[in-house]
């Protein structure tokens, strides 16, 4: 964040390429398919560098960027969903499962390790669960960054991800009975 | 059964070229133009903090390949190309004033190609006077490794920089064009290397008592009754010289 607060034009190139997948890897967990998470993703990256244009010089050093981006992203695909409701069009994950993924590399990665299916499950899981499950375990956040991100107490979040973690197995268990 | 290591294969790259987009949709992206230089055609791209990358080659799909390698950047022609940025191409004469993009470069790799381009036209300087002159007289070695990435080649003069014993040395473009371009400078190479091979790095003036870099412009002014070359600046020292203060050939 040093670079950003001596250029943020300069540094903001760095934090973009920095921070990407992070970025991306909640669009796509919050969005129905990846045109919407790109959409979504890019969306934060011009949200966040406004954000900074106006923030104080002072600040900006020692803003912890994954937490602040990954709000913005949060933010942005609440309003996304909110919008959704009131103006068909738009697909929130919560409509549906997972569409049959196009096939793009990382779908076809996804596919062979059994992503999809775990990506069906996570996406039926409730959200207060969900979010702290893909903050933790898909992307990889410290308890304390997840903190910046959801406003949930410590003691709270490691409740949620490991109540996540047991909807998603029970999930498992029923999908592994009914299929052969 | 699924465990937080399950979870990690849903982790995601973001596409290829979304940096360039966000960028692209912020305004900032790069713009290029094309000129003739000394030696050739030459592809310049510039942002809003300097030119950013040159290149040589005639063809616009070999310099936007070469520019990726390095930048995950858009780029589009320019509009409205910045005269500054042509006539300098075009005369191999950059004026100080025309700014260089070298963010992403470390602090010394930007001192060595800072202190470069006060080299001037039509003179040279060796890879030790470089490292030198950045701040590292040990760092040779790595003064060479941020001559060779030079994002900015002519406007940045990394092909003035030569090898201490008088021989031209290594350029990204080839030893050939770098002979060109500096015989279009009016550098006298085959001079340069006589000297080298006789073992005289500097260079003094027995009527004045300065001594210099062998191509200084004040060097090429000695009369031959008049020129004293030496192998080390310690030994023109020695024999009384004091040294120039235009092409700085020893340690302040």
């Amino acid at each position: 964040m040093a670079q950003v607060a001596a250029d943020l034009d300069g540094g903001f190139e760095l934090l973009v390429r920095r921070y990407q997948h992070d970025v991306f890897t909640l669009a796509l967990r919050w969005t129905a398919n990846r045109h919407d998470a790109e959409d979504l993703a890019q969306d934060t990256f011009v949200s966040a560098y406004r954000a900074l244009r106006r923030y104080p010089a002072g600040q900006l050093a020692s803003l912890r960027p994954r937490p602040f981006l990954l709000t913005i992203a949060l933010n942005g695909a609440r309003n996304g969903a909110r919008r959704a409701r009131r103006r068909p069009g738009w697909v929130p994950l919560e409509a549906g499962p997972v569409p049959a993924a196009p096939g793009g590399p990382e779908e076809e990665a996804e596919r062979g390790r059994g992503g999809e299916a775990v990506a069906a499950r996570l996406a039926a899981i409730p959200e207060r669960y969900r979010l702290p499950v893909v903050l933790r375990c898909v992307i990889g956040l410290g308890y304390a960054e997840m903190g910046e991100v959801t406003g949930v107490p410590l003691g709270t979040l490691k409740s949620q991800v490991s109540r996540g973690l047991a909807l998603l197995r029970e999930a498992g268990s029923s999908t592994e009975e009914v299929s052969p | 059964m699924i465990d937080a290591p399950t979870l990690a294969v849903l982790r995601a790259e973001a596409p290829p070229g979304f940096t360039a987009t966000v960028l692209d949709g912020l305004g900032l992206g790069d713009e290029w133009v094309t000129a003739e230089g000394p030696a050739g055609p030459l592809f310049a791209a510039y942002n809003r903090w300097g030119v950013s990358f040159v290149t040589a080659t005639s063809d616009p799909l070999v310099f936007v390949e070469r520019f990726w390698l390095h930048f995950d950047r858009p780029l589009h022609p320019a509009a409205r190309p910045p005269a500054g940025l042509l006539r300098a191409l075009e005369s191999g004469r950059a004026p100080r004033n025309l700014r260089v993009d070298l963010r992403g470069l470390s602090p010394f790799f930007q001192a060595v190609l800072e202190r470069t381009r006060e080299i001037p036209y039509g003179e040279v300087r060796s890879y030790a006077w470089v490292a030198r002159e950045a701040g590292r007289p040990a760092a040779v070695r790595a003064a060479g490794t941020a001559l060779a990435r030079n994002p900015v080649p002519f406007l940045v003069p990394c092909h003035r920089v030569v090898r201490s014993d008088g021989r031209v040395g290594h350029y990204g473009f080839g030893s050939e064009m770098k002979r060109a371009i500096l015989a279009a400078e009016g550098v006298d190479l085959d001079g340069l290397e006589a000297l080298g091979r006789a073992g005289a790095h500097v260079v003094g003036c027995a009527s004045t008592g300065v001594y210099c870099v062998p191509s200084c412009r004040a060097a090429r002014r000695i009369s031959p009754s008049r020129r004293a070359p030496f192998p080390s600046a310690a030994s023109a020292e020695a024999g009384g010289y004091r040294p120039c203060r235009l092409c700085r050939p020893a340690p302040a």
